[in-house]
């Protein structure tokens, strides 16, 4: 009875306090979300407190990491050895490759010389891991291993083996959220290899699927072109494979043709990227050295 | 008085971290519009029976350490959790002597609610989502309620009881 006759004294006093602390902090929040939206303020804020996320996200992808470690220690010596004697036939193809691209790379330079062209990008590239944490459940976001203190920033481009991944768009002190190219938010500066078309593949939140909304009627597209980065909007380097277009539906009544294109690399199943770091090198300086 | 409250407050804290984790969990692309919100269920739980102790103050650090953990815009889910918190506070004393099943169809009322002011900041903040997914997370928190509320139960008897 007493205690029945205290909580209900408390309320009596609480119940006001209780609506003006919702309204404090209700307003707070919209002004946090406001400044959040509009400009960057708050990236300090975020990454002090992704700090003490950063433990959390660590223990969530403990299992999984385990899992593979085991997988990985368990492997029988056949299959490590058969995986080795395909990986340096791999390493033989791709250094054959590597060779007749140095060769075109000198080729490029010079004739970059002739034509006087100015800068000339050249790339460093670090493998990151991504952590099993899965992250924002409105957008196609992942976290990867790597962040600030690995020197990665915002906007940074991401790819794997195949093809373009996405691009940085947080960056904590060890770890990063990614947003990828299959994200409803994200367009890509893209061309056409084979004509160099320019355009823009926008995301549809598939994982298997990019859409090509500004291509007029009568562009030259077709089933199987191979879209690269254009390097337009200066967050991709130029020339890396981003999709390959899989269908092109003209309409005659409709300003643009339908255009849908398949990712490169497959989006839904990477557990390891490489973060492209681009140096944009001065050629005459980089000749005046030598 | 104060180890009294640690003890007690130590628990839920515990509960409230793992549902943090949980949140964050990986989950096959097909399951994961159905993932519960785990952390609104926890925090719709123990504000109703410690209403005084965990109250919209918890439920927007909570909230902003969730905005940050998934990505989403600071104070998304804050200010959603602030409101289903203050509604559970509101209401815990009606809220305690429900019957099981009125209980269930209160928390999915709350989750819809919560689940539209999420709805609500992504539609002024112009990110794109089909609005189909909101729903899983709703459905799927009603069904779990019954079982959380009795491993909670659990887990409150212990903090009480001190075993």
């Amino acid at each position: 009875m007493v205690a029945a006759r205290s909580s209900n004294q408390h309320r009596s006093q609480r119940t006001p306090a209780l609506g003006l602390r919702l309204l404090l902090l209700a307003g707070l929040s919209i002004l946090i979300l406001v400044i959040d939206h509009r400009e960057n303020h708050l990236d300090a804020v975020r990454r002090a407190i992704g700090a003490t996320v950063y433990p959390l996200r660590v223990v969530v992808d403990a299992p999984v990491a385990m899992w593979h470690w085991m997988q990985e220690s368990s492997e029988s010596r056949n299959d490590l050895r058969l995986e080795n004697s395909r990986l340096n036939a791999e390493r033989l193809l791709t250094h054959a490759r590597l060779q007749r691209y140095s060769a075109l790379e000198a080729e490029n330079a010079r004739l970059r010389a002739m034509l006087e062209a100015r800068n000339r990008v050249t790339e460093e590239v670090r493998v990151a891991g991504i952590m099993s944490v899965s992250a924002n459940p409105f957008r196609h976001v992942l976290v990867i291993d790597k962040g600030q203190s690995d020197g990665v920033y915002d906007g940074q481009a991401m790819v794997d083996s195949n093809g373009v991944v996405g691009q940085v768009i947080e960056t904590g002190l060890f770890s990063a959220q990614a947003v990828l190219i299959s994200d409803p938010d994200h367009a890509l500066p893209v061309e056409i290899n084979r004509n160099g078309l320019r355009t823009i593949a926008v995301g549809t939140g598939e994982f298997d699927r990019l859409d090509l909304p500004f291509l007029p009627n009568n562009a030259d597209v077709s089933k199987g072109d191979l879209l690269v980065t254009s390097g337009l909007g200066g967050a991709f380097p130029a020339g890396y494979p981003v999709a390959v277009i899989d269908s092109v539906t003209r309409i005659p009544q409709e300003p643009f043709a339908a255009v849908s294109a398949r990712p490169a690399a497959s989006l839904n199943q990477v557990r390891e990227i490489m973060l492209i770091w681009s140096v944009a090198v001065d050629d005459n300086k980089a000749e005046a050295e030598k | 008085m104060t180890t009294g409250r640690a003890s007690r407050r130590l628990p839920v804290i515990i509960c409230i971290v793992a549902a943090m984790m949980l949140a964050i969990a990986p989950m096959p692309e097909w399951a994961s519009p159905f993932r519960p919100d785990w952390v609104a269920l926890t925090l719709i739980y123990w504000s109703m029976l410690l209403p005084r102790t965990f109250s919209v103050g918890t439920a927007w650090i909570v909230g902003i350490v969730l905005d940050v953990a998934q990505g989403t815009l600071l104070g998304q889910h804050a200010i959603a959790l602030c409101f289903l918190v203050y509604v559970t506070v509101k209401f815990h004393l009606q809220f305690r002597v429900f019957p099981a099943s009125q209980m269930m169809a209160t928390v999915f009322a709350m989750l819809a609610f919560y689940q539209f002011i999420l709805f609500w900041v992504n539609g002024v903040a112009g990110v794109t989502t089909n609005a189909v997914t909101y729903w899983g997370p709703v459905i799927t928190g009603t069904l779990i309620w019954p079982l959380l509320t009795l491993f909670f139960g659990g887990v409150g008897y212990r903090a009480r009881h001190g075993s």
